[in-house]
């Protein structure tokens, strides 16, 4: 089978699995976090209970983090190599400074979290959660500025046969990578938000530790909300960058075939590639793809058209993703809204409670899709405009790789089925029984 | 000016390796003893949760090495790890297995499910102790490359000398684990960590004659040495530091010998990175074709800022994770398996 199609496969399974653990990890360690020192401040017990509840939520979590990130680290040597030699002066130096600055911190502090609680005082315990939390974001600058610089390379020259660094401010503020940055992380408190939401919810309808639970929600639902206003907002402006470095990412997610000035959105439409049109157009409102491209009415869209064939990305799956990821997006703000007139009446809302709980997985949805979108929509190019996905593939068999990638996914989807059953059981079980466990 | 830096990495590249060898050593140690010295569940609780507050962060190390093969020698990392492709995920995915096992060993009361994860811990240690050895052994005898690529597979690799690296490699990290564990084990345990150390001594000591004898046979790694014979002092070390190890073992000054035991590690990685100098990934077919220090490093620039990166953050580094190692170095109480968190 071709080595770049099993190759692709197997780094979106890898990076989409290990993209299923990071984002409880960055919104969960400054909850967790903040409910630490919320007990050192107030000697409250149920803030620490609520600590150890949801910290030992997060570590389930994190061990699957850390291990599905590993293999990433090798994988661009492993099945991109013609890619990794050459961009790797400036990408691989990313990936380093990541490792140096970030993992390590996180790495070595978790420990110190985990069985530091009788050696370190309770204040010098909570400032090692939120160093674990800082640790992460860390991760996220630097992992986001690598991908931005894919999206978008800036601050390089062509030397040598390959891609040398040629300015280190200009790839690290790369306005790509940033707005990813902010992009992702506030997702990321957004499904950390809901997690935690849906978690009391399940508890606060059926009545157990209400106290505790209701507490729990009332953070998440201030976290959630905030982060969900925000991650919109990032997110248009994202948008506007899309439109004007990856014309043919935003024509994708429009299905827009035409170059047009007063482009329009299509509420529903279904893309017929191979006739270069939609073969079903419904609720076009004029001018506004426009007006969210490039926030102007009047503003010329270039059209799948008048992009060279092998220059555009699988429009189906980029325009599905990017209208699910958004739709979930303002069902999120909306819940959030809701939640926050309720705040004070939750118990009195089951369906509410009940809609929260099985919200649980939207976010996971959402996020996982906005990658689909950012990544699939980027193709065929693996650094945009600079080197095709397929000449980055390493020159090995095609047998190898379909090798690997059947381990992947046997060993990942054993593995995420304990890692979450293990998360369903403890997250059921509640803060009481947890202390007598201990 | 380029060349110094190319050098300074070269040497940083293999000090990054050392320190994973000799942090990662003992834990991978622990792991491969589990089922020999771990009589009961609660002596297993015990070695798991010795080496619980550090493997993550000595794992990082790997993932340093490797991102600093990335930045520093761009090309040497897209060869190598494409070249070594099953080895190296064979590895990735023991590690994947372990750093799970030990978080979820505790999270269910059953028997059944507790046996599963210490197999897996132990298959899990032994298998990247073992491989680390063979990849590196290749490397140092060369492998067979040219203009066309690599021409190995993963059977090539299990030749004679490979397989020795395999095994030195686990000997190593065997003494290192159980002397890591006469530190924070007690009673009976630290009793058996005790003679496991002192014996896998002798088997380390008979391994490390026959591979350096074969090195003389199978590697060019003595030529830098014939060449400046000072350098001599390094393989030196190593053997004054080995002798040390089992001198304070008996004297049951655990924690010194322990020490002595990483400054083995560390010495034994210098004394083939120095005899490996300039190639980091030799072809035994026609040296021509090996990358080196000088014919695959990243751009000056590059350099230079990595070096200003890990000038700053690597003492930083070592600095917190000596304070964790302090933290975590006495003796494993009841009171540490009482923890919430605990294995
Ligand atoms: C909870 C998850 C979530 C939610 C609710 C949203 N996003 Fe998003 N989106 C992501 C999670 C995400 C992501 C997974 O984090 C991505 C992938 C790459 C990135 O930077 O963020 C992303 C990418 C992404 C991109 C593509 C960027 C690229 O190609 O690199 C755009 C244009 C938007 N988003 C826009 C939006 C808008 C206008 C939203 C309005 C509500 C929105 N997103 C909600
Ligand atoms: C964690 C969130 C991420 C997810 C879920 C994700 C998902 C994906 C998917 C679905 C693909 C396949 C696209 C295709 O082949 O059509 C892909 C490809 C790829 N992504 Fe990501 N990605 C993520 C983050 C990143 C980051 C941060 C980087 C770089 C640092 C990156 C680098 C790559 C590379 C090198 C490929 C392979 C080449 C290609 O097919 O484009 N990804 N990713
Ligand atoms: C948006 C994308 C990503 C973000 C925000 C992110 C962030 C994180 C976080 C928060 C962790 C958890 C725990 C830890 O650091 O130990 C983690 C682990 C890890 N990630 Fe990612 N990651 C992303 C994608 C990637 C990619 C594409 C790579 C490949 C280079 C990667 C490499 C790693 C590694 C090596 C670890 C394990 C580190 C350790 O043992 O501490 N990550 N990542």
């Amino acid at each position: 089978m071709d080595v770049v199609f099993l190759s692709r496969l197997q780094f979106a399974a890898a990076t989409m699995f290990h993209f299923l653990f990071v984002p409880l990890t960055l919104g969960l360690s400054v909850m967790v976090a903040y409910m630490e020192t919320k007990y050192v401040r107030t000697g409250d017990k149920t803030y620490l209970s609520m600590t150890k509840f949801w910290g030992k939520l997060f570590l389930i979590n994190f061990a699957l983090g850390v291990v599905t990130g590993i293999t990433l680290e090798f994988q661009f040597g492993t099945n991109w190599s013609r890619y990794s030699a050459y961009v790797g002066d400036i990408f691989g130096s990313i990936l380093a400074i990541e490792a140096t600055t970030s993992f390590f911190l996180e790495s070595v502090l978790i420990g110190v979290w985990i069985f530091g609680w009788k050696k370190l005082s309770p204040k010098a315990h909570a400032t090692v959660m939120w160093l674990v939390a800082l640790a992460g974001t860390g991760s996220a600058i630097w992992i986001l500025l690598a991908n931005g610089w894919m999206q978008h390379p800036v601050g390089y020259v062509l030397r040598n046969g390959r891609a040398e660094l040629d300015s280190f401010l200009a790839v690290i503020t790369n306005k790509f990578g940033i707005l990813e940055f902010f992009h992702t992380v506030s997702a990321a408190y957004v499904l950390s938000a809901f997690f935690v939401m849906g978690v009391s919810a399940y508890h606060l309808l059926k009545k157990q530790n209400v106290e505790f639970f209701h507490r729990s929600f009332k953070i998440a639902l201030i976290f959630g909300l905030v982060s969900s206003l925000f991650v919109a907002i990032i997110g248009d402006t994202h948008g506007v960058h899309v439109s004007e470095v990856q014309p043919a990412k935003l024509a994708a997610m429009e299905s827009h075939w035409e170059t047009t000035t007063r482009a329009p959105i299509h509420l529903f439409a279904i893309p017929d590639e191979e006739n270069e049109r939609n073969l079903i157009e419904i609720g076009s409102i004029p001018g506004l793809l426009s007006l969210l491209g490039f926030h102007d009415i009047n503003a010329e869209v270039t059209g799948l058209r008048d992009i060279p064939k092998d220059e555009r990305p699988p429009v189906l799956i980029t325009f599905i993703s990017f209208r699910v990821m958004v739709g979930l997006g303002t069902l999120f703000i909306l819940l959030t809204l809701y939640g926050f007139f309720k705040r004070k009446r939750l118990l009195e809302s089951p369906n509410y409670l009940r809609v929260m709980l099985f919200a649980i997985p939207l976010p996971y949805i959402a996020i996982e899709l906005g990658w689909v979108l950012a990544e699939v929509g980027r193709q065929p190019w693996i650094v945009y405009g600079l080197m095709r996905t397929s000449d980055a593939v390493s020159p090995i068999a095609g047998s190898q790789v379909l090798f690997s990638l059947i381990g992947f996914v046997l060993v990942y989807g054993l593995l995420g089925a304990i890692g979450f059953y293990l998360i369903f059981t403890n997250a059921k079980k509640g803060p009481m029984e947890l202390e007598e466990d201990a | 000016m380029e060349a110094a830096l190319q050098t300074i990495w070269f040497f940083l590249w293999g000090l990054l390796w050392a320190i994973f060898f000799m942090t990662s050593g003992f834990d991978l140690g622990i792991g491969s003893l589990l089922p020999f010295l771990g009589k009961s569940d609660m002596d297993k609780r015990v070695m798991i949760n010795s080496i619980g507050p550090l493997w993550d962060g000595n794992e990082v190390w790997l993932i340093t090495a490797g991102g600093v093969t990335f930045a520093a020698f761009p090309a040497v990392y897209a060869f190598m790890f494409s070249s070594l492709y099953t080895p190296l995920l064979l590895i990735l995915f023991a590690l994947i297995f372990r750093g799970v096992s030990f978080e979820f060993r505790g999270k269910v009361e059953s028997e059944t499910w507790k046996k599963a994860w210490d197999v897996t811990i132990f298959v899990s240690s032994v298998l990247p102790a073992i491989l680390f050895g063979v990849a590196f052994a290749n490397i140092f005898q060369g492998l067979p490359f040219d203009q066309n690529g690599y021409q190995g597979n993963l059977i090539y690799l299990l030749n004679p000398y490979g397989l020795l690296g395999g095994v030195l490699f686990l000997m190593l990290f065997l003494v290192h684990g159980a002397l890591w564990l006469t530190i924070r084990a007690s009673g009976d345990l630290l009793g058996r960590a005790d003679s496991a150390a002192n014996k896998l001594w002798f088997g380390l000591t008979g391994v490390a004659v026959l591979f350096l004898g074969a090195t003389y046979v199978y590697t060019p790694i003595y030529d830098n040495y014939v060449s400046s014979p000072v350098l001599f002092v390094v393989p030196l070390i190593t053997v004054a530091a080995l002798f040390g190890t089992k001198f304070l073992l008996i004297k049951k000054d655990y924690l010194k010998a322990w020490i002595s035991s990483a400054a083995t590690i560390v010495s034994a990685t210098f004394f083939c990175i120095i005899g490996l100098f300039p190639n980091l990934f030799p072809s035994n077919i026609n040296n021509v074709y090996s990358l080196t220090a000088y014919n695959s490093s990243a751009s000056q620039l590059t350099l230079t800022i990595m070096l200003v990166v890990v000038l700053i953050f690597i003492p930083l580094v070592i600095g917190y994770q000596f304070w964790a190692y302090f933290i975590f170095s006495g003796k494993v109480t009841e009171e540490d398996l009482a923890e919430e968190g605990a294995y």
